[in-house]
């Protein structure tokens, strides 16, 4: 398809329309104010739903045929089954039996598990998917098979989206661990409980139609209701709608490698020297081996000092949940959790408090929790010189992350990266990243095995480092010393169609992402 | 002559390696099928090293399969050396560049209180091992190493010990038993080794016949620099003849001992109490202290037990071992802790080597703290405990 494309403020060539829908590209950090109200749902009665409270339907096929299910509809589903969700699937081959063709599927994140999703994407049941796409999804679209543009975007983003009536859901299909007849539903408890429910709070909001699925009906009222059933039409009974093992697999466990440590030891190390470990503070550290060994060094020197953390930023396990009964943590505000012991502790402890896209995240609302962070610890699978980062593509070009909440904690006082400088001989810092989803002037440090570079634009960090003792180097120094061990890298060639765009948190388009040419 | 090369190693979870096959042709020029994880960034890169290593060995036509995963330059270069070497008969050798800052030399009495295991035929260990900042590294061509893969593994430690930047850690090779050691060592000795373990060591003899070895070596490509040796004990015949081998010439500097073997050897079962090894460890720490080379102690297997880690580290520096092996990067920094001095440690030193200073500013000959006279010995210890504290960040 032909594309008109512009150059954003940092120099991506972005298409001007997606999806048949006109795009702003992205203007800078903070620049671009929308207008407007926000969208709204369609005003529904009371006198169209039962008033004995019981919106229950046979099955989901049922449910989605009641929710007027037809051609080019956008489905909506939440991801915080992870790898175990039941659901997302099933609709699809409902749709398929249906005849339904050219849905926009809008998930929140979608992982390995929605591979049979391609064979729908193949057959015209799903145009394309708004929302990330990992491993299997993610190739398919790289190699330009899908027929729409995918749209990523941030989790804040994604409640932006719906929030500002970019993207208008037909039917939100609302997985959960727990229900009543009415639709109130929480991920507490049941054999899928995840914690929480977050992901899914825009789209019970906005979404014209609002399917519940759950394993583990209740008698009327289930509370917490995190879910208002009031925002529900139809509730259905499932025999099962997660994996609990692939749900909260509680194997996430702190890194046993060596070098991971180490990186992990250097950060910890680095936010002391800098005086960023003070009483008080706040951090978010993620779910990855590497990130669990920073909260637990940063536990240690907490004890050391005898000081504690005013607050941390879930996804939530084990070991922040230790931290927080331990007194070293005086709140968790929590996206989603990551083991049984998360699980049980939001629903046991007032101090573990659920938090969604709207009050972390979303750059569209009068402020977010995002930006109150002293420490945000963040991965990424490049940065450039210019401190800009990827997470979506590798170096290859094939698209096969999501970026989660990764744009919106870069909005933290301080953003810190820590990586191994080259993975598997690719080396992780770029002249200019394969796709840029973060601008370097949210990124300010980057902790390698091999030296510590600081943001020039953070001069307050490098003069309260300078005498630390630790192995400050700068971006060049870092880039050059990983070509010296792995080579310099050829420059793929991609093909010049785009087969997905990245949204900034604020809607614009931020950089494209092209398809890679087959071999 | 229409055997098949093979060499490396591919697989789930082998990374940083790839595996060559090499087949003689006699037309068609030199073809390369080259299927790697890194193709999009590095596939030409890794094709034309392809070709210039048959080129370098004059031939003309053959077909090379590589499969990669994510090796480096150094890395393929040795596969495709060893598979065609499986095949051809050559004395050339394909060497990559030796980096500039791979040429430092060690001191005699430098600290050995750390040497990780690096097995030898395992590129991805060895990448990484140096940021981890143990005293030395060892890259084993011994038991880490499968019988077969013994010859490839000679030249990916030749071409690691060019290649890779292990940051100031002592350079240490673990080469075969001999006989097949000796032959080790032209594949090493002149690429800057710092240090040869010798393993299973039973008699000065075994001892001096590497030194002469190394040292015909070194003569024939003109290195001036000493290698140092460290025989390691590994039987009851070697801890009774610990004395003659620790003295077994002037580039001796360490003694190890191998406790897995020993403990076999004399019928006993290792234990982590290692009572059936205190003779053999006491013996060697007086051997060694006799010659006047650093006793060091074994590796400790259980690579996930930390606190007995400690524990064993506590006992070997009790009983004046100066250094242990490591097999895992974690182990290196508790070994360190351990074999610190206490602070009481430091403080006594620091009033001896005062003591001493004063008495030398003096002219006197005999140096006394207190009412107690202090013999050289007690002055050279003093000054190792400053230094080894410095070492260990204890003091400035």
């Amino acid at each position: 398809m032909p594309q008109n494309l512009i150059k954003n403020a940092v120099g991506r060539l972005v298409p001007t329309e997606v999806n048949g829908v006109p795009a702003i590209p992205f203007q800078g950090v903070g620049k671009y104010h929308p207008t407007g109200r926000k969208y709204g749902a369609p005003i529904p009665t009371c006198a169209d739903y039962p008033a004995d409270g019981d919106k229950r339907r046979p099955d989901l096929r049922a449910a989605l045929i009641a929710a007027g299910l037809r051609d080019g509809m956008t489905i909506s589903t939440h991801h915080h089954f992870r790898n175990g969700d039941l659901v997302a699937n099933q609709i699809f081959d409902i749709a398929a039996e249906l005849g339904v063709k050219d849905l926009v599927w809008f998930p929140s994140a979608s992982f390995p598990c929605h591979a049979p999703i391609i064979k729908h994407l193949e057959n015209g049941v799903v145009h394309h998917i708004e929302g990330s796409m990992n491993g299997p999804l993610g190739k398919f679209a790289s190699e330009g098979k899908m027929r729409g543009l995918g749209v990523l975007r941030s989790h804040g983003g994604r409640y932006q989206a719906v929030q500002d009536g970019e993207v208008k859901i037909d039917i939100a299909v609302i997985a959960a661990p727990t229900a009543d007849f009415f639709g109130n539903a929480n991920g507490l408890t049941g054999p899928s409980a995840c914690g929480l429910l977050g992901f899914a709070l825009t789209d019970s909001q906005y979404a014209a139609k609002v399917i519940v699925a759950t394993d583990n009906l209740v008698p009327f009222p289930c509370t917490p209701w995190q879910i208002q059933g009031n925002n529900v039409d139809f509730v259905v009974e499932m025999a099962q709608v997660g994996v609990p093992e692939k749900i909260v697999s509680g194997t996430t466990r702190i890194t046993k490698s060596p070098d991971r440590l180490y990186i992990a030891e250097l950060t910890a190390k680095f936010c002391d020297a800098a005086g960023l470990i003070r009483d008080g503070f706040s951090f978010q550290a993620g779910a990855g081996g590497t990130s669990l060994a920073i909260g637990n060094y940063f536990g240690r020197i907490m004890r050391e000092k005898g000081i504690k953390a005013a607050f941390a930023r879930g996804g939530s396990n084990q070991y922040l949940v230790e931290m927080l009964e331990e007194g070293l943590v005086g709140h968790i505000l929590d996206g989603q959790t990551f083991d049984l012991d998360g699980v049980r502790s939001m629903r046991e402890n007032p101090a573990h408090v659920n938090t969604s896209p709207f009050t972390s995240y979303n750059y569209h609302g009068k402020g977010n929790f995002a930006s109150m962070l002293d420490i945000a610890i963040l991965g990424a699978t490049e940065v450039d010189v210019h401190f800009n980062g990827n997470v979506v593509t590798h170096s290859d070009g094939y698209l096969l992350h999501g970026i989660g909440g990764w744009q919106n904690a870069l909005f933290g006082k301080t953003v810190i990266l820590p990586i191994p400088l080259f993975r598997d001989r690719i080396p992780v810092i770029r002249d200019e990243v394969t796709t840029l989803v973060g601008p370097g002037e949210l990124i300010d440090v980057i902790v390698t095995e091999r030296g510590i570079a600081i943001n020039p634009r953070r001069p307050d960090l490098i003069a309260a480092t300078k005498n630390s003792g630790l192995p400050l180097k700068s971006i060049h120094e870092l880039k050059a010393e990983a070509e010296r061990i792995c080579g310099v890298p050829q420059k793929p060639a991609p093909a010049d169609d785009i087969i997905a765009v990245i949204k900034w948190v604020d809607g614009t388009v931020i950089d494209a992402v092209r398809r890679v040419k087959s071999e | 002559m229409n055997k098949t090369g093979i060499a490396g190693n591919i697989g789930d979870g082998v990374r940083s390696d790839c595996r060559v096959t090499f087949q003689p042709a006699t037309g068609g020029g030199i073809r390369v099928d080259v299927r790697s994880r890194v193709q999009a960034l590095y596939g030409a890169a890794i094709e034309s090293l392809a070709r210039e290593v048959p080129a370098f060995f004059s031939i003309a036509h053959c077909h090379l399969t590589i499969e990669d995963a994510g090796a480096l330059d150094f890395v393929i270069a040795a596969r495709i050396e060893a598979a065609l070497k499986q095949v051809t008969k050559t004395d050339r050798q394909f060497l990559p560049d030796m980096l500039p800052q791979n040429q430092y030399h060690t001191e005699k009495d430098r600290f050995r209180r750390s040497r990780l295991y690096l097995p030898g035929n395992s590129p991805k260990l060895m990448l990484n091992a140096g940021i981890h900042q143990p005293d030395g590294i060892i890259l084993d061509l011994e038991d880490s190493v499968a019988p077969p893969k013994k010859d490839e593994a000679r030249l990916l430690v030749r071409n690691a010990l060019r290649q890779v930047d292990f940051y100031g850690a002592e350079r240490m090779v673990r080469i075969n038993q001999l006989p097949r050691g000796l032959d080790d060592l032209a594949f090493v000795i002149p690429h800057n080794v710092n240090l040869i373990l010798i393993p299973k060591v039973e008699s000065a003899e075994q001892v001096r016949q590497v030194d002469e070895k190394i040292a015909e070596i070194a003569e024939h490509h003109r290195l001036e620099h000493p290698v140092w040796l460290m025989p390691i004990i590994e039987s009851a015949l070697g801890v009774v003849n610990a004395c003659p081998i620790a003295a077994a010439g002037p580039n001796v500097v360490a003694l190890a001992i191998g406790l897995e073997d020993y403990t076999a050897d004399i019928g006993a079962a290792r234990t982590s109490a290692g009572r059936e090894s205190f003779f053999a460890r006491s013996q060697l720490v007086n051997a060694a202290r006799a010659a006047g080379v650093q006793p060091i102690d074994s590796v400790f297997s259980d690579v996930s037990d930390m606190d007995a880690l400690r524990r064993v580290v506590g006992e070997s520096k009790m009983l004046g071992f100066d250094g242990m092996g490591c097999i895992h990067p974690r182990q290196i920094a508790p070994i360190h802790q351990a074999f610190a001095p206490t602070p009481a440690e430091i403080e006594k030193a620091r009033k001896i080597v005062q003591a001493f200073d004063e008495a030398t500013a003096k002219g006197l000959g005999v140096v006394s703290l207190g009412s107690k006279m202090i013999d050289p010995p007690v002055v050279k210890r003093a000054l190792r405990v400053m230094a080894l504290a410095e070492k260990s960040g204890q003091i400035d």
